[in-house]
């Protein structure tokens, strides 16, 4: 079992907190009570150890979106040769903090025909596997939630409740559009996940490790020592596969047939509005961010700085903060999610298919087996 | 989940098996990529498409009906809102029928600023094909990407007939306007700015292996088909009919200049692609030896007339997105007794329903895609 | 499309083909967006109302009739009715009236800018040159009744 806990600064904080704080009270309580002050005094700082877990996750995964927005919309904008927002706020920084107002305010409705029940309950569950995945993602040294021994199978399994929402939400929508969306988005999901699996097993294989943390230290040092580089060649097409797996994982173009707006007008999401939708679209973008933190944990060195063996130049680097050079690598690997997106065009559903299970899934296995030859003649 | 009730006429939903059925999508005509009010009707099994019937009509005009209660000159107006993206093709369509039925000349100068203006008019149409069919395609930076040159081509335009899309701007005997005088150096940058644009358009989406994988095989449209359907332009010639009234029948002065008419042989959907990416090719050949040879002088007729001698007159010219003929029946007055439009989208759309049968609903959408077709004009 | 004479062999070939084809195919597609992406220079969005004061029309921009007229507010109309005659969609009046000398001159010129489509065929068919298009592009209104308008300030000069 775990227990949530921010590490170091403020769980140390809050643990040496609480009983301080029961000192001044024990005096007043009686003797019955006092028999049960020490089991009291670690439920007491469970507690408030889980309610800053739950702020930092919210306030990393709530406070992520609405800047994802915004940059989404101006490397669209850009690559688009437009210039996106530029009204609301400086170069319209504001223009997404209305839009998210925007859909708060509007009426959440069903359609007519609709299974209510699931109807609402689909955007919730989608919330669900992107909140989990996020406790586990290692920001900085002291910077971890939950720190699962078992954290790679932990992300391959939650990570199947994403589709169970879009599912639902498609499938209670009657409208037939939005039921070929969710069911395009379950076969691919369900294909994807396992390449997606795959690629972590790869990392967890090479670096010896499951725990994210343990993971991210065994990359500590130059910039050669981070799984995308330590091992030639093959770390880097782990890394591209894990790019292209994760991309249909998130259902983003060029994977993003569950909503192919040009071909089913939206797909899942079709009937839903307001804060219902924002939910979906809150749930893609903090997917996006804990992907792209898997892909910086496990390949980019995590919060390790990108040293590359000058000593003069290493010293500046290492005063940076480790969570600016986390986050720094988890804007990176997004804006490589958004060039893609706005580059490629989407491939057909069953082209989709034959490319998970003819060409991914092979090319995975057959870099398990090299990754083991490597561990076994140089490892 | 199947609302019986409401099928269209003709459909029934067949029950093949125990455990699967046909059901109907109802496709437009408020789709993103149905280009306009195009109602589509399909039979589904599954992801593929069994059987579909377009319903066209929604924004029908009577655009034919009008004209006979207007004069000549007012129904090159009407013109421009057929396929408003070729709207300067279709005004000298109709200018063509006048000038056979009047017999009257058309000054050099004239005959060479029809002649820009019309390829200027083939390069937007098929800008707009490229952005739709990246659009629809999936890469929304494509749609951005062909309208950019697509208004660059609507500046000039603009410039020279006072409006961007309804042009009305060709009469018989000439145009309303001569040219200003920023006119050919403003073509001669655009065709500069095309040249380099079009290397970077190609290499985004026409090697591209997922437009390949997406198009190659898809929507194969035989030749004899094509020929039966009546597809015209772009259609018609992927199918590997050589067939561009530019060539065969020419008009204007288009036997003057020198450029091909590309064919390609396979009829699916990436050789229609491959063949508009040609023509823009093509057409800024023609306009570089149009823009050389640019001459003074007159730029309409003397004549200005105002009634057609009673008979019937044809005429055909190539738009960007085929053959666009009209026929006028005039009788006495200044009023025609019947005006016919033959517009290419109508034809091009007709072999759709073969096309598509047996292919998935995004090969619907690509192949509707490149077909390239403008619903106002449909409708008329 | 799969041929069906394929030999394993020839589908092994192609298959590898395209694994290497693709990318690249891929690549040369990022590489322009990565292009357009780093050069600012390109945008070609324009900001509409800031630029205002330097947004111009073509001369020949057909916004809304307007009558030429000096500074006196005089104008060349006869009230010959050409323009009338010319319009496909009825938009133009012309209400003629007779001055003190008793010749038929233009009383009231009135346009319906609801109906007009800014064809120009009036403008074409005037005789005096006593209209053209104005370069006003901002034309929306959310009262109908200003779109029927007297173009005429003063009575024609006959």
């Amino acid at each position: 079992m775990f227990t949530p806990s921010v590490t170091h600064p403020i769980g140390d904080f809050v643990r040496k907190l609480v009983p301080d704080a029961m000192g001044y009270v024990t005096p007043y309580l009686p003797q019955s009570v006092l028999e049960y002050i020490p089991a009291a005094n670690s439920v007491v700082a469970f507690l408030i150890n889980a309610v800053i877990c739950i702020i930092a996750v919210c306030i990393v995964a709530i406070g992520n979106a609405p800047i994802l927005i915004y940059m989404e919309r101006k490397v669209c904008a850009h690559v688009q040769c437009r210039l996106g927002p530029m009204r609301l706020g400086w170069h319209g920084t504001i223009q997404t903090i209305a839009d998210v107002l925007k859909m708060l305010f509007k009426e959440v409705y069903a359609p007519k025909g609709a299974d209510k029940f699931i109807f609402y309950l689909a955007p919730m569950v989608v919330l669900i596997a992107p909140f989990l995945v996020l406790t586990l993602i290692p920001f900085d040294k002291n910077m971890v939630i939950a720190n699962v021994p078992v954290g790679i199978p932990f992300i391959i399994a939650v990570n199947g409740f994403g589709i169970l929402g879009i599912l639902l939400g498609g499938w209670s929508s009657n409208n037939k559009y939005s039921l070929l969306g969710s069911l395009r988005s379950g076969a691919q999901m369900i294909s994807y996940e396992i390449s997606f699996a795959m690629i972590l097993l790869f990392v967890v294989m090479v670096s010896g490790e499951t725990n994210l943390l343990s993971i991210t230290q065994g990359q500590e040092g130059t910039i050669l020592d981070w799984w995308i580089f330590k091992i030639p060649v093959l770390g880097f097409i782990a890394f591209v596969l894990f790019f292209i797996s994760s991309t249909a994982e998130l259902n983003r173009a060029p994977f993003d047939i569950a909503e192919a707006e040009q071909e089913l007008t939206g797909g899942y999401h079709t009937e839903y509005n307001g804060t219902a939708f924002a939910m979906f679209y809150l749930a893609e973008y903090i997917n996006l961010v804990t992907t792209s933190s898997l892909a910086t944990t496990c390949f980019l060195g995590g919060f390790y700085p990108p040293l590359i063996g000058v000593e003069a130049v290493d010293s500046v680097l290492m005063m940076v903060p480790g969570f600016v050079w986390f986050f720094a690598k988890v804007y990176f690997m997004i804006w490589c999610y958004m060039m893609v997106r706005w580059t490629f065009v989407r491939p057909r559903v069953d082209q989709l298919m034959d490319f998970e299970w003819k060409f991914l899934l092979p090319v995975n296995l057959v870099l398990l087996g090299l990754g083991g030859a490597y561990i076994v003649l140089f490892g | 989940m199947i609302n019986k009730g409401n099928l269209p006429p003709g459909f029934k939903i067949e029950r093949s098996e125990s455990n699967s059925e046909e059901f109907f999508i109802n496709m437009g005509p408020q789709h993103p990529s149905t280009h306009g009010a195009l109602r589509l009707a399909l039979r589904m099994d599954g992801e593929t498409i069994v059987e579909m019937v377009p319903h066209f009509g929604y924004i029908h005009r009577g655009i034919e009906k009008q004209a006979e209660n207007m004069n000549y000159l007012q129904y090159i107006l009407l013109s421009d809102r057929q396929d408003y993206l070729t709207a300067i093709q279709n005004n000298l369509g109709v200018c063509l029928a006048y000038e056979k039925a009047l017999n009257i000349g058309v000054p050099e100068r004239a005959e060479y600023i029809r002649v820009i203006l019309q390829e200027l008019g083939r390069v937007a149409s098929h800008m707009v094909f490229f952005a739709c069919f990246g659009g629809d395609l999936g890469g929304q930076t494509c749609l951005l990407y062909g309208f950019k040159e697509r208004e660059m081509v609507h500046d000039i335009i603009e410039e020279v007939t006072g409006s961007r899309l309804t042009t009305n701007f060709f009469r018989p005997g000439g145009s309303t306007f001569d040219v200003p005088d920023t006119f050919i150096p403003r073509v001669k940058a655009f065709i500069k700015h095309m040249d380099k644009t079009m290397k970077d358009y190609e290499r985004f989406l026409s090697k591209n292996i997922i437009v390949l994988e997406r198009t190659k095989g898809i929507g194969i449209l035989s030749k004899e088909d094509a020929i039966a359907y009546g597809c015209t332009g772009p259609m018609l010639r992927g199918s590997g009919v050589k067939y561009d009234v530019r060539k065969n029948d020419p008009y204007s002065i288009y036997d003057q200049f020198d450029f091909d008419v590309p064919v390609t042989y396979n009829g699916d959907t990436y050789d229609r692609y491959t063949i508009r990416i040609a023509e823009i090719h093509e057409s800024l050949k023609i306009l570089k030896q149009a823009v050389e040879k640019f001459p003074e002088g007159p730029w309409r007729a003397k004549e200005k007339p105002v009634r057609l001698p009673a008979g019937r007159y044809y005429s055909a010219i190539e738009t960007a997105k085929g053959l666009y003929a009209t026929y006028v029946v005039a009788a006495s007055g200044d009023k025609p007794y019947r005006i016919h439009t033959r517009g290419p989208s109508f034809a091009n759309l007709a072999p759709l329903n073969k096309m598509v049968q047996g292919q998935k609903i995004s090969d619907l959408v690509a192949i509707l895609a490149t077909i390239d077709p403008v619903i106002p004009e449909i409708d008329r | 499309m799969k041929k069906k004479n394929m030999t394993v062999s020839r589908y092994f070939k192609r298959y590898l083909k395209r694994c290497v084809t693709g990318p690249v195919s891929l690549v040369m597609g990022l590489s322009v967006t990565l292009k357009y992406f780093f050069n600012p220079k390109r945008i070609v969005t324009e900001q509409y109302p800031e630029n205002k004061k330097t947004l111009k029309m073509h001369p020949r921009y057909r916004g809304r009739l307007e009558m030429i007229e000096d500074a006196e507010g005089n104008n060349k109309c006869t009230a010959c009715g050409m323009c009338e005659k010319a319009c496909p969609n009825a938009s133009i009046n012309v209400l003629a009236t007779k001055n003190i000398a008793g010749k038929k001159v233009l009383g009231r010129y009135e346009y319906h800018f609801g109906s007009c489509t800014q064809c120009g065929l009036c403008v074409e068919a005037c005789p005096f040159g006593a209209i053209r298009m104005s370069q006003a592009f901002e034309v929306a209104t959310t009262d109908p009744t200003s779109l029927d308008m007297i173009l005429n300030k003063k009575e024609g000069q006959g």
